[in-house]
């Protein structure tokens, strides 16, 4: 190891050196960022204006900002000015509140052209915020590879040329600890973003934000998955961003009243010690419990979004992941504080194919997102296939979801005859096939062979198989998971119209994290008239988009619940932690927002980052229209599977007699009927928001959110 | 091993003196919110709340490894290490885990004995097992 570090450390060439002068955070604030020009090698900090802070707050909304004056309307994802904005939020930090720890990260995506955002834990953010800046953007491109590394504790940024470092994630992640750490105590004041080989060659790469694990002594990574930034990233040939942040304690964000923030934290500490084993289990097994309450509610994606449930899918329940392979009985937080520590892990997991064949690693996860896009969407019910697929997207920089959605439309394609073993180069695409579905793995991160075709995603492969296969093109757009050119996250929604919305209407493209309604609308029936649903496609987006402008996880919001929630005036709000979130930010900012104006820094945001949406063309209702596979059922064989549910609908909701129709007849009446629902759920939430009937918001409604900028309102103008 | 104070509650009189003399040793005043022992009244007699030293989930549940075990069995708090989120005191399940409002950090009985000594009552004993 001694020798490859010398090895490494002689191919360094410091690039650019910058100082800058330390201060402290006051309030959560530095009101200041950083900016870095790959391309130049500009490096300087920019002030943030009162304005800017009380218009945009933090976080996401920092980045869209910053995003928005970095490019043109014309700009492309792998055009040099393209911006890598990363920046926690006011909140963000803070070690007492659980969940405090999330960057966001924010780019032009190579999948749709339109800015992404993803939100991120690992240590990153935090140790930005604390070397001094609110937000940083990465702008240009690099002749060859490079590191930039910010000192916090020494107030200096460096660009330096990195030839000899690893790019794959689980490599390089060490050797930045070896590189940059002092001593095995210091590692854990270091963090790095990285991505991987996968990144290099495919549109769907991720980042992976680093937090070194003290117990286990490894570096672990959360992935900022969506949207291919770690395409972006790697297109800009940076190998890692790397900084350093020592003297971390529970007054770092320097809050205006830290007795308040102390005890609203221990408050939710306290409530998941005592709670989370009858609720979620997120302590034991994370995220992964929602695999078997999807399978029983019939929304976990099977074969494509075909089906929501399958006989195997015990196989790839939370208790065979927590059994068989998760570490147990410590703490797996991916910040400081968070008792809800649901960054589960595999340990001394042997690999058993791709280069690193044989080696035994730390497998982060999984995501419940990871065991229904690569399992079960694919057919694959082996928990054991699901890891080593896991372990791979991190470790080459590829979005596990996007991979799962896209992989399981390949399959699909297959099962139709639109693919076969010439076409695909010998791979074969069966239903269930890991073998292969890892093969396809190891050719994107090689750049080669079908892999290649495969890693730009849904929208670019529907274009290519049409072009040189003759592949049909409306079945394909009916069953390829994509809106707005990026693939849908996990979960079937062909019964709750409000969550196709929640897919169709979110501005980055189908994530959940604008809202999750299912249960609401599908099993609770809380929410049964288009205006009911509008008022849900309104409050929760703007409540959940709150956590991206504050460094903020939305885990810790309902997915640990007061004793007495059940008893409130709305439970899906919880409204006792939303009352806590308020609370947290005025003890943190010494500022005085209620429920109501939370909700207002979100609106600023949301639509701001609407009309971004539509000055890079793609923001308009045109956009927001959904494949039929979210819908409802595209074949005969998904119709027949479900048919008394369906005929059932046809009959009481389209008040269509079901008896004597054929199925092909059936499919088609219900189609028409759902597709119109959809439309008219569009009319009743834009109009909700403040949009016009094109989803265009309104010159008034900009004005009244105080973000009526020249530059905002000439976009929309052309829209009205 | 495991060192740690054994309480009597049925011989506590609740005169409060060992939480004087624990909040004198380790904050420089008496004060029953800065002390590592507490003596509640209930029902008739006194809750008395002290670390036993065995259960450690504390040590399990601290993120930077800021808890450990000594040599006598005694969980100690790394100050330097710390860093304020009060995991520990939420986790611990007879709240012997100590926390005022404000303060960067928690607080615990490390077993040193002083209020052992004072104690007018005999209902507290330094114990050594194992």
């Amino acid at each position: 190891m001694t020798k490859d570090l010398e090895k490494i450390r002689s191919g360094h060439k410091l690039l650019k050196e910058w100082d800058y002068q330390l201060k402290t955070v006051d309030k959560g604030y530095n009101m200041r960022t950083l900016y870095v020009n790959i391309s130049d090698k500009t490096v300087k900090e920019k002030s943030v204006s009162e304005e800017m802070k009380m218009t945009f707050t933090g976080g996401k909304g920092f980045g869209m900002k910053l995003l928005w004056d970095g490019v043109t309307p014309e700009t492309k994802w792998d055009d040099p000015e393209n911006e890598i904005c990363i920046a926690a939020g006011p909140i963000g930090g803070n070690t007492n509140y659980p969940g405090s720890g999330k960057s966001l990260v924010v780019s032009l995506s190579p999948l749709t052209g339109i800015p992404i955002d993803s939100n991120v834990g690992g240590y990153f953010g935090p140790y930005l915020k604390f070397a001094g800046f609110d937000a940083m953007e990465i702008q240009g491109k690099a002749d060859k590879d490079v590191i930039i590394y910010i000192d916090g504790d020494n107030g200096k940024v460096q660009i330096i040329e990195a030839p000899f470092e690893a790019v794959d994630s689980h490599v390089i992640g060490e050797q930045i600890l070896d590189l940059f750490a002092e001593n095995e105590e210091d590692k854990m004041n270091i963090s790095s973003v990285s991505a991987g080989t996968g990144s290099d060659n495919a549109w769907i790469g991720c980042l992976n934000f680093s937090f070194w694990d003290k117990r286990r002594k490894g570096v672990r990574f959360k992935q900022a998955g969506r949207g291919g930034i770690g395409t972006v990233f790697r297109n800009k040939r940076i190998k890692a961003v790397v900084v350093r942040f020592s003297g971390l304690n529970g007054a770092s964000t320097h809050p205006a009243d830290l007795a308040t923030v102390q005890k609203i934290g221990l408050k939710l500490h306290k409530e998941i010690i005592a709670l989370d084993d009858q609720q979620c289990r997120m302590r034991k097994v994370g995220t992964a419990h929602l695999s078997e309450i999807m399978d029983e509610y019939d929304l976990l994606p099977t074969l494509n979004y075909k089906y929501g449930s399958h006989k195997d899918a015990p196989n790839i329940s939370s208790e065979v992941f927590y059994n068989e392979f998760l570490s147990k009985g410590k703490p797996d937080g991916c910040w400081y504080g968070c008792t809800m520590a649901c960054a589960k892990v595999a340990e001394d997991f042997e690999l058993k194919t791709g280069p690193y064949k044989g080696q035994k690693v730390l497998v982060d996860g999984p995501e419940y997102e990871t065991i229904g896009g690569c399992g079960s969407n694919l057919g694959i019910f082996n928990a054991r296939d699901v890891l080593e697929i896991n372990f791979y997207c991190d470790t080459y920089g590829l979005d596990t979801i996007s991979f799962g959605t896209m992989t399981a439309f390949i399959m699909e394609c297959w099962e139709n005859g639109i693919l076969d073993k010439e076409k695909t180069g010998g791979l074969d695409f069966t239903w269930g096939n890991a073998k292969d579905t890892l093969e396809l793995l190891h050719q994107i991160s090689r750049g080669e062979g079908f892999g290649k075709i495969a890693g730009k995603g849904i929208r670019q492969m529907k274009n290519y198989f049409e072009k040189h296969f003759g592949a049909d093109r409306k079945f394909m757009d009916d069953i390829g998971m994509e809106a707005k050119g990026l693939e849908y996250s996990e979960y079937v929604t062909k019964e709750s119209l409000a969550m196709q919305g929640g897919y169709g209407l979110a501005l980055k493209g189908p994530q959940h994290d604008e809202a999750w309604l299912i249960f609401m609308d599908m099993v609770q029936g809380l929410i049964p008239t288009f205006e009911d649903k509008a008022e849900a496609l309104h409050y929760f987006p703007m409540f959940r988009t709150w956590f991206g402008l504050q460094g903020l996880c939305k885990l810790p919001w309902n997915d640990i619940e007061p004793a007495d929630n059940a008893q409130t005036d709305e439970p899906a709000k919880v409204p006792e932690h939303v009352q806590n979130y308020v609370d947290l930010f005025n003890a943190i900012t010494g500022q005085s927002i209620n429920k109501e104006e939370l909700i207002l820094q979100s609106e600023r945001v949301y639509n701001f980052q609407r009309v971004f949406n539509i000055r890079m063309g793609k923001g308009l209702r045109e956009h927001d229209a959904i494949p039929y596979r979210s819908v409802g059922p595209v074949t005969v064989e998904e119709y027949e599977s479900r048919v008394e549910r369906y005929d059932k609908q046809l009959k009481e909701k389209a008040g269509i007699d079901p008896a004597g129709l054929s199925t092909e007849e059936k499919v088609k009446a219900l189609r028409k009927f759902r597709e119109d629902q959809y439309e008219q759920l569009i009319d009743a939430v834009y109009k909700r928001r403040g949009w016009t009937n094109n989803g265009v918001p309104t010159l008034e409604h900009l004005k009244k959110l105080g973000i009526a900028f020249d530059e905002v309102t000439a976009v929309v103008k052309k829209h009205l | 091993m495991a060192k740690y104070l054994k309480t009597y509650p049925e011989k506590c009189t609740g005169c409060g003196i060992c939480m004087d003399v624990c909040s004198e040793t380790f904050f420089k005043e008496k004060n029953p919110l800065k002390s590592a022992i507490k003596i509640e009244p209930q029902e008739g007699s006194f809750l008395m709340t002290v670390c036993n030293q065995t259960c450690r989930l504390c040590v399990d549940e601290c993120p930077v490894q800021a808890l450990t075990i000594n040599p006598a069995g005694v969980v100690l708090l790394n100050k330097n290490k710390c860093i304020g989120c009060l995991a520990c005191v939420s986790v611990c399940p007879i709240n012997a885990m100590m926390w005022y409002e404000g303060a960067h950090s928690p607080f615990k009985c490390i077993a040193c004995g002083k209020c052992a000594d004072v104690c007018p009552s005999q209902a507290l004993e330094i114990v050594e097992e194992g």
